[in-house]
């Protein structure tokens, strides 16, 4: 039980970040590198806001609003520079691990003692003893439908249809007399905002920030986000939001499996040999092929 | 109106594939025109477009809507005013949003894309009224996605969503050339009578020596970065294609095509 608790929840944080990945990935055909830094970037923000006392929920829109600034970075690297996309991703993901340090001060910060969104008086006070053991899980699940209905939202405006055409076409966005460029950077903010806020969350969970938390990142998120979508491309009522999120806990759930019977330190072997696995399984994989040749 | 004056454009430039392709151009269309261009492979028809919408940038020579210059303006700005529609089907619209979504977006050109909701339910009669127009039977079909139609399908949306608002511009670059004989006749004959109704300012590069001549009232036919026939008015209603095409030959000959 304690067991499929702790995948749903891990599930659900990485689920917030597969948002964001799909936004990148999927919207914008954009490989965003950047994952890999501002997720960990969340995490220090909320280690550093938490140890200053700062409350714990207002931690986290700040945490947002910090990662959206790092998207907002790649994109212009990619835009105003005109540096390929990967290499503007990959830019930002080396600056952010010095800035996690000095924002963070150390590359290991305890939040022992602290309050969290998960451990405080208030929350205590509203969940009776025998909903304890679920207290994390429902806070995270409401934090994960929260961005996931916001995100829906934003897709369903006006900014949401251009940034969804930019993706698919930016010369019809450049025909509409919108500059393409600054759609694709508020696509990235909203992204890396989405992956700071799920990082901020795993550190008040793991109640501790570690530089390197955000290794891998992206290839959690990617292959989250494959599964969701390829798994459930064919039930269209279901959202493609709902499916990544979804997707993550699926992806989470493979991952706790399979480290059952090795030792942690198989931990990226497995990740990677999954991920490759999952890849080939879904079409995705034949359709990249198909393009491939044809060109 | 709208001017290119004295417009060098060179390609590779300082590199030993430099090709000069423009070499003091001019040419001055007239609000309510219809031009219809022609020319081989390499003439410059489509980088002409391209300069006109600033696609691409010149090296010298200025580009006048009204008088105004806009040489230095951005392609984006300047397609408030210019309405396009590409050889490529594809270009045109989105493959991964419903028709619905892609009349909406069309819907919104010169107004800001804010946190309103996307599609206005207000306008959705309207945006079937006008795809009913077309004949196609993509009325039906608003909540499909724009990827599962057929290229005429997707040209003739094309046409209609850089139409939809108020435009003063309207530049077709080969935009029946990857379509079947009889959808081609179908687009061709739909641009005409959006062009005659919304009294559009057109350019047009063709391959299609007959809807050149059929359709426009300016006929324009390029080589090497010139302007070799321009015919309008009652010069354009008499010309035939024979005529065009005797040209069209002995240009090709000379090119050793």
């Amino acid at each position: 039980m304690n067991f499929a608790i702790s995948i749903v929840e891990q599930g659900l944080i990485y689920g917030i970040l597969t948002l964001g990945i799909y936004i990148t990935y999927k919207i914008l055909d954009f490989p965003d590198l950047t994952v890999d830094g501002s997720f960990p970037l969340g995490a220090a923000v909320t280690a550093l806001l938490i140890t200053k006392g700062v409350n714990p929920y207002l931690a986290l829109p700040i945490t947002f609003l910090i990662g959206a600034l790092a998207g907002i970075c790649t994109g212009l690297i990619h835009v105003k520079c005109k540096v390929r996309d990967l290499l503007s991703g990959i830019i930002m993901m080396t600056a952010l691990w010095t800035i996690n340090l000095r924002i963070a001060g150390t590359s290991n910060v305890p939040l022992f003692s602290q309050q969290t969104i998960f451990k405080n008086d208030f929350i205590d006070g509203i969940f009776p003893e025998s909903l304890s053991k679920f207290k994390t899980l429902i806070v995270i699940l409401i934090l994960a439908l929260i961005s996931k209905f916001l995100l829906d939202l934003f897709l369903a405006t006006k900014s949401g249809y251009l940034l969804r055409a930019v993706g698919d076409n930016d010369t019809l966005v450049t025909s509409l007399a919108k500059d393409s460029g600054n759609v694709k950077i508020i696509g990235l903010a909203i992204a890396n905002g989405l992956v700071a806020f799920a990082g901020g969350i795993f550190c008040q969970e793991e109640r501790v920030f570690e530089i390197s938390s955000g290794t891998g990142a992206m290839v959690i998120g990617l292959a989250s986000v494959i599964i969701g979508t390829s798994i459930f491309k064919n039930i269209s009522i279901l959202k493609t939001t709902t499916a990544v999120l979804i997707g993550s806990i699926i992806y989470k759930a493979c991952v706790a499996i399979a480290l059952r019977s090795f030792e942690p330190q198989d931990m990226k072997l497995i990740t990677a040999v999954l991920f490759l696995i999952i890849l080939v399984i879904s079409m995705e994989r034949k359709k990249k092929v198909k393009t491939n040749a044809g060109a | 109106m709208l001017e290119l004056r004295g417009i060098h454009k060179y390609y590779n430039p300082g590199t030993i594939n430099e090709m000069c392709l423009f070499q003091d151009f001019n040419l001055t269309i007239d609000k309510g025109e219809f031009v219809s261009v022609v020319g081989s492979n390499g003439s410059g028809k489509t980088s002409m477009l391209n300069i006109i919408c600033g696609s691409i940038p010149v090296e010298a020579g200025h580009i006048l809507i009204d008088g105004k210059d806009i040489t230095k303006e951005k392609e984006f700005k300047r397609n408030r005013k210019i309405g396009r529609v590409y050889q490529n089907p594809a270009m045109g619209t989105c493959p991964s949003m419903t028709i619905l979504e892609n009349m909406s977006l069309a819907d919104n050109k010169g107004k800001i894309y804010g946190l309103s909701r996307g599609t206005n339910k207000a306008r959705i009669d309207y945006y079937r009224e006008n795809l009913a127009q077309l004949g196609l039977g993509l009325e039906d079909k608003l909540d499909v996605k724009v990827g599962s139609l057929s290229g005429g399908q997707r040209q003739a949306m094309a046409l209609l969503m850089s139409t939809m608002t108020p435009i003063e511009f309207l530049i077709l670059d080969e935009h029946t050339a990857a379509l079947d004989p009889k959808t081609a006749d179908l687009i061709m004959e739909l641009t005409d009578k959006v062009v005659k109704e919304k009294q559009l300012t057109t350019i047009m590069v063709t391959h299609n020596l007959r809807y050149a001549v059929e359709y426009g009232n300016r006929l324009i036919m390029m080589h090497q970065g010139e302007c070799v026939i321009d015919k309008k008015g009652k010069e354009k209603e008499e010309v035939s294609t024979d005529e065009i095409l005797k040209v069209f030959n002995e240009i090709s000959i000379e090119c050793g095509n």
